[in-house]
């Protein structure tokens, strides 16, 4: 036997308090962590929807449903199927302080060979666009040729197979990051495929018509307002230049999403709050009950020869052996409780929820380690200084 | 050689119109190498206080410990911490085993401070002459009183002390562990030359003894 082996034997000997002990800093550790990354998937799902968007204003179609819809589609990968004419994006040029305008245009598929539900195209110009264009540069550079898709990365098809919309075959050149958001559900293609993908849908009899002329649909014109220019002024020209279209500010599209986020976070970080405020207490509370039924133990440790400090050192090794089982319990059983039920969680919030990477959730899961340590540390600290203060030879009398 | 001089302890606690008292009052004597000294006294006399005092373990309220040239309480915690590892050794009143530890490894505690392996042979060897090595392995819960004490004692000879107190030594001993324990205790004063004092109600005790000390009420006298 080595003396550093004590505090462990000390701990195996008395399974029973040992495991009370870990099991309050498993409690601990559980809800810092589970916490912390629900919180930060939710924040950087919006962070990173936000960058997806990544245009100042966005011009819709006038119909009263198609901002909704439009983040339904953003939000939960939802279909959208609304459309206006081409010429509007002509118009939207035309605006002063306009700098880059670029067309989007959805089509909902039917339920795809890919995959279960019904994916979301969207048909996009190489040329001009800014916002997913960029996205699909990091995984694909090539450009869109036409029938060539890139694809979310919750679409079930992968590079080099070919997925087929309305009869007809596209090949997928690139699958992008994740973005978690409704995004990672869609396909995305040139504006040339996406006419051939609107006619042979017509085929199949799902029209999508809004004249009785040929022109070109889009659902959606992307604006990047001028430097120098107001935002909110560019935008009521567009309002008042574009007719049956509707221009909202990107800013204020998910407000609301932005606000139940901040409301979320403060929900979780009080309750975690609570959590260690109570823990703490009940940590303090065991171990100054620990130390008054061990104080025969430790004074003949002093007995013995062991010095303050090395009993202190004793007393908080146990207590960092302890908060290292229970954090690493606890950091286990959030991570098994929260990672494998990412898209339920996702579903259930209605929210756009990327979780963090292995890099930030080690670093996550080392913050809370540390965390449970400090604090039984500081638990323990005031049973160790209280211990090593009195006069073996005054506990020594006592109970005999 | 240890010595203590005129030390006292008082206590805060209401006695008569006072509200404190002195459970030892200027007690002085020299523990010499070689040497068996017993003290016997009352119960409630102070004998155990004062031995904590000459262990290093309780601070007097007054007076001195002397080990050769060093004044115990003028140390810092950390030597006289040291000090009472390889130099002192008691055995307490009452159980004195750390219950997650085995017999064995109870003897072998102090061996293993400062840096130290363990000395189990003679650990063993400690027990032997207890005769208690054959419960080396065993838990001090499974222990009987008497057992326990006995490894108490294997302890403090294992620390090859210069001065060994030991406090009611033989209090759960039947009379032929008594016989056995006394002798091991005044064997390591005769062969080993350690300064051993026993406080003991045990006129058996008495008779291992070279001086006998007596405390009454706090007040120490030589002599029975
Ligand atoms: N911490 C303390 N606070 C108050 N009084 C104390 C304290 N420690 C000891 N005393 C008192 O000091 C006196 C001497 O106690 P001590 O334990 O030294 O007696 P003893 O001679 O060893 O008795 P016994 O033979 O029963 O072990 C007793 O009256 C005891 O009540
Ligand atoms: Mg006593």
């Amino acid at each position: 036997m080595k003396m550093r082996q004590l505090p462990l034997k000390n701990l195996l000997g008395r399974p029973g308090r040992t495991a009370a002990l870990v099991l309050l800093t498993a409690f601990l550790a559980l809800s810092v962590f589970g916490g912390s990354v629900v919180v930060r998937s939710l924040r950087s799902g919006l962070d990173s929807l936000q960058a997806r968007l990544g245009a100042d204003i966005i011009v819709l179609p006038a119909s009263a449903e198609s901002k909704v819809s439009f983040k339904d589609l953003l939000l939960q990968g939802t279909a959208g199927a609304f459309y206006m004419d081409a010429s509007a994006l002509d118009r939207v040029r035309e605006v002063e302080g306009v700098e880059i305008a670029a067309p989007q245009t959805f089509l909902a598929s039917l339920k795809a060979d890919c995959c279960a539900v019904k994916v979301q195209v969207i048909g996009i110009d190489p040329d001009v666009d800014f916002t997913v264009k960029p996205w699909i540069d990091r995984s694909y550079s090539q450009g869109l040729d036409d029938m060539a898709v890139a694809v979310g990365c919750r679409v079930t098809a992968d590079v080099g197979e070919s997925l087929k919309i309305y009869d007809r075959y596209t090949h997928v050149v690139a699958k992008l990051a994740e973005t978690g958001t409704g995004l990672d559900t869609a396909v995305y293609c040139n504006m040339d495929t996406m006419k051939a993908l609107l006619a042979a849908a017509e085929e199949k009899g799902v029209s999508h018509k809004i004249t009785s002329d040929d022109s070109d649909l889009i659902s959606a014109v992307y604006v990047k307002v001028k430097d120098g220019y107001d935002v909110g002024l560019v935008n009521n020209r567009l309002n008042g230049h574009v007719r049956k279209a509707t221009a909202v500010k990107a800013r204020s599209m998910f407000t609301d999403v932005s606000d139940s986020l901040t409301g979320i976070s403060r929900t979780v970080t009080l309750l975690i709050g609570a959590i260690w405020t109570l823990a703490f207490i009940i940590l303090v509370i065991a171990f100054a009950m620990m130390a008054a039924e061990r104080r025969r133990e430790f004074a003949v440790l002093r007995l013995v020869g062991v010095s303050r400090r090395g009993l202190c050192g004793l007393i908080l090794t146990e207590s960092a052996l302890c908060s290292l089982a229970g954090g690493a319990l606890g950091v286990a059983l959030a991570a098994l409780a929260v990672f494998p039920f990412t898209t339920l969680i996702e579903t259930r919030l209605g929210l756009p929820y990327l979780a963090p990477s292995i890099g930030a959730a080690l670093l996550l899961a080392a913050g809370t380690l540390l965390l449970t340590l400090l604090v039984g540390a500081l638990a323990s600290a005031w049973a160790a200084w209280r211990l090593s203060r009195t006069d073996p030879g005054t506990t020594l009398r006592e109970g005999t | 050689m240890l010595r203590a001089e005129g030390v006292s302890r008082m206590y805060m606690r209401k006695t008569g119109q006072a509200n404190h008292f002195y459970a030892v009052k200027g007690a002085s004597l020299a523990l010499v190498p070689g040497q068996v000294a017993v003290l016997t006294g009352r119960s409630g006399s102070g004998k155990t206080t004062l031995l904590h005092m000459l262990s290093g373990l309780l601070t007097p309220t007054e007076g001195h410990v002397w080990l050769d040239d060093a004044d115990l309480y003028a140390l810092d915690d950390k030597a006289l911490s040291r000090l009472r590892n390889g130099r002192i050794a008691v055995v307490p009143q009452g159980r004195s085993a750390i219950d997650t530890l085995t017999a064995l490894e109870n003897v072998m505690l102090p061996s293993l401070l400062y840096g130290g392996a363990g000395d189990r042979a003679a650990a063993l060897a400690c027990m032997a002459a207890l005769g208690v090595e054959h419960l080396a392995n065993a838990r001090p819960a499974e222990l009987s009183g008497g057992e326990l004490r006995r490894v108490a004692i294997a302890r403090a000879l294992s620390q090859s002390p210069d001065v060994l107190l030991a406090d009611e030594p033989t209090g759960d001993l039947d009379d032929e562990n008594t016989a056995l324990a006394l002798s091991v205790l005044q064997s390591a004063a005769k062969r080993q030359g350690r300064a051993v004092l026993l406080v003991s109600h045990d006129t058996e005790a008495v008779r291992y003894a070279d001086r006998v000390y007596r405390m009454d009420g706090g007040t120490l006298s030589e002599g029975q």
